[in-house]
């Protein structure tokens, strides 16, 4: 399959899911209802469309960020998760509703921007100038696992049940409710951060070669590392802040595409952001329809879709050392 | 154009590898860079192609020092072949030669016409046009190299520094290997190669530069160096020369250098 018929195949799928995306839910409004004076249209207007347009642009920023970090890391198994700014950003939003006790778009969203990109910079300076994918992985680790203990550490002190319920809903990540305010938020800051991201394909594709051979080819591995780390926490960063975490779909978008492209990092940067979305348009779409009252949780369901699919991962890889 | 080494020391870490290095290697030729393991071959390689920064001295490229060339300006004329073979994604064999031609492309455009003249002609130079629809995990040792090769090629670049070519080889693909590096030098071409082989230095290379815990033993023309003192300085072995058929005379080592 060429490229171009792949991401063409990719855009119309995204763009099937999306109008999927405004139609399905506990109440469906049909197609003929939406250029008509139908009282549904409001439906869509006011709740299916910001939630549609987060997903499209939260799941596009998840299967970019994967397969940037795949590329860069060199490795199958990275994602935005593992180089911690999900649960950075995830602290950052607890830490607005214990210690600020508020939730308010605005106030959570900037603090999950600050600590996603305060961590980032970190992860930035403990890996700088190492020479190996090894040191930037494992201060991602350091970085993930501090947030992981912060995050716990500020339930255990939150004022009231309250505070501790809306706490675990919101971690738990959905676009449950989502309006235009977060449209606002966080879309201009996924955009650049996806554009960054973009712009690091060519030093991927070098990186391919080792990190030496890369930088005989002019690659300054710096710079692309500083790239990848400003591009993952702005459109990282900006997705968890309002979504909460949704885990998974950096893993597994650029696995499945992977064999569909071929293995070249810069090849799969497009399909990866398509695909991401594709995906998260999907699971958002089906746990709507899930029975009962509410919703199951996005985050729940990518994860629960997510485990299997990691020992599939993990068993093919060892299959292939043992080979 | 000339590349100079002058008073060059080099630390990895804290560890001071190459002591100060003076030399001057010839384009047009084949340059053999030899010494015991750990006497600082690669370091001193990379030096040359401008990927370590010296602590004191530099390299010179025409005069110009690589240090103040952009890093794509010296990587347009600086080849370097590593010595591991490593790639690190199941590429295309088109996909990877293609990937010479990075430090000359401008950013976002394909491929331009110069581009793939450059890929097509590398691919001719190293013999792997059949493999070129194969993917990297697919070829075989031999292969690889000469595919890894042919990505250097594709680069155009004026010098060619190979750390360890032969590595992993075996002898067939060892002399194919350094028959294409004689063709590239008599094009035109500076060649400078990390060789542990006496023989097969003494069969490729015109100048060899030899170390000794990062201090050179000798530098010059590959019949005075490749002689009884400077190896037995260098590598504290006896060898016997011998004459081949073509009337070169190649060191074989016999043993170690008795203490006195």
């Amino acid at each position: 399959m060429s490229r171009l018929a792949l991401n063409l195949g990719l855009a119309l799928l995204v763009a099937l899911l999306f109008a999927g995306s405004l139609m399905a839910g506990k109440f469906w409004v049909p197609f003929s209802a939406w250029f008509s004076h139908d009282p549904r249209w409001w439906i869509i207007a006011e709740l299916r469309l910001p939630r549609a347009i987060l997903g499209l642009a939260i799941g596009a920023a998840l299967g970019l960020s994967g397969a940037v970090l795949q590329g860069f890391l060199r490795n199958p198994l990275a994602d935005p998760a593992v180089v911690g700014v999900s649960s950075s950003a995830a602290l950052g939003a607890v830490a607005s509703i214990v210690l600020l006790g508020s939730s308010a778009p605005l106030v959570l969203f900037g603090c999950a921007m600050m600590a996603a990109c305060g961590s980032m910079l970190l992860l930035a300076t403990l890996a700088w100038r190492a020479e190996s994918a090894v040191a930037f992985i494992l201060a991602g680790s350091v970085l993930a696992s501090l947030g992981g203990a912060l995050t716990s550490f500020l339930i255990s002190i939150s004022p009231n049940p309250y505070a501790t319920a809306e706490i675990l809903d919101w971690i738990m990540g959905a676009l449950t409710d989502r309006s235009y305010a977060e449209v606002q938020l966080a879309v201009p800051f996924i955009a650049i951060g996806c554009a960054v991201l973009f712009a690091t394909g060519r030093a991927l594709d070098a990186l391919t070669l080792g990190e030496a051979a890369a930088r005989s080819l002019g690659l300054r591995l710096e710079r692309t590392q500083l790239l990848v780390v400003l591009g993952t926490g702005l459109a990282v960063g900006a997705s968890v802040a309002v979504t909460g975490v949704v885990g998974f779909v950096g893993l597994i978008v650029p696995h499945l595409l992977r064999p569909l492209t071929g293995a070249r990092p810069s090849a799969l940067l497009l399909p990866s952001a398509l695909g991401g979305a594709a995906l998260l348009l999907a699971a958002d779409s089906l746990v709507r329809l899930s029975p009962g009252a509410s919703e199951i949780r996005l985050g729940v369901a990518m994860a629960l879709l997510g485990t299997p699919f990691f020992f599939v991962l993990l068993l093919k890889l060892r299959r292939s050392t043992w080979n | 154009m000339e590349l100079s080494a002058s008073d060059l020391s080099v630390s990895l870490g804290k560890r001071r590898v190459l002591h100060g290095i003076n030399a001057v290697l010839r384009p047009g030729k084949v340059t053999a860079i030899l010494g015991p393991n750990g006497s600082g071959k690669s370091t001193l390689v990379r030096t040359l192609a401008g990927l370590l920064t010296p602590d004191a001295g530099r390299v010179t490229l025409g005069g110009t020092p690589l240090a103040r060339l952009d890093p794509r300006e010296r990587a347009r004329r600086m080849g370097y072949l590593p010595q591991e073979a490593t790639v690190h994604w199941d590429v295309g064999v088109a996909d990877l030669v293609a990937l010479g031609r990075l430090p000359h492309r401008a950013p976002f455009a394909g491929l331009s016409t110069e581009d793939h003249a450059a890929i097509d002609s590398a691919i001719e130079a190293t013999g792997v046009r059949s493999l070129a629809g194969r993917l990297v995990t697919q070829l075989s040792g031999g292969e690889r190299a000469r595919v890894l090769l042919a990505r250097v090629l594709a680069g155009e670049p004026q010098w060619l520094l190979a750390d360890e070519p032969l590595a992993s080889l075996d002898p067939v693909h060892q002399l194919d290997l350094l028959d294409r590096l004689r063709a590239l030098a008599a094009g035109g071409m500076g060649v400078v190669i990390v060789l542990h082989d006496l023989v097969q230095a003494a069969r490729a290379a015109d100048d060899v530069l030899l170390l000794r815990e990062g201090r050179p033993v000798a530098v010059g023309p590959a019949a005075t160096t490749l002689a009884h003192q400077p190896l037995r300085e260098a590598f504290g072995v006896e060898v016997m020369v011998i004459g081949d058929d073509q009337g070169r005379l190649l060191p074989v080592p016999i043993g170690r250098v008795k203490p006195a």
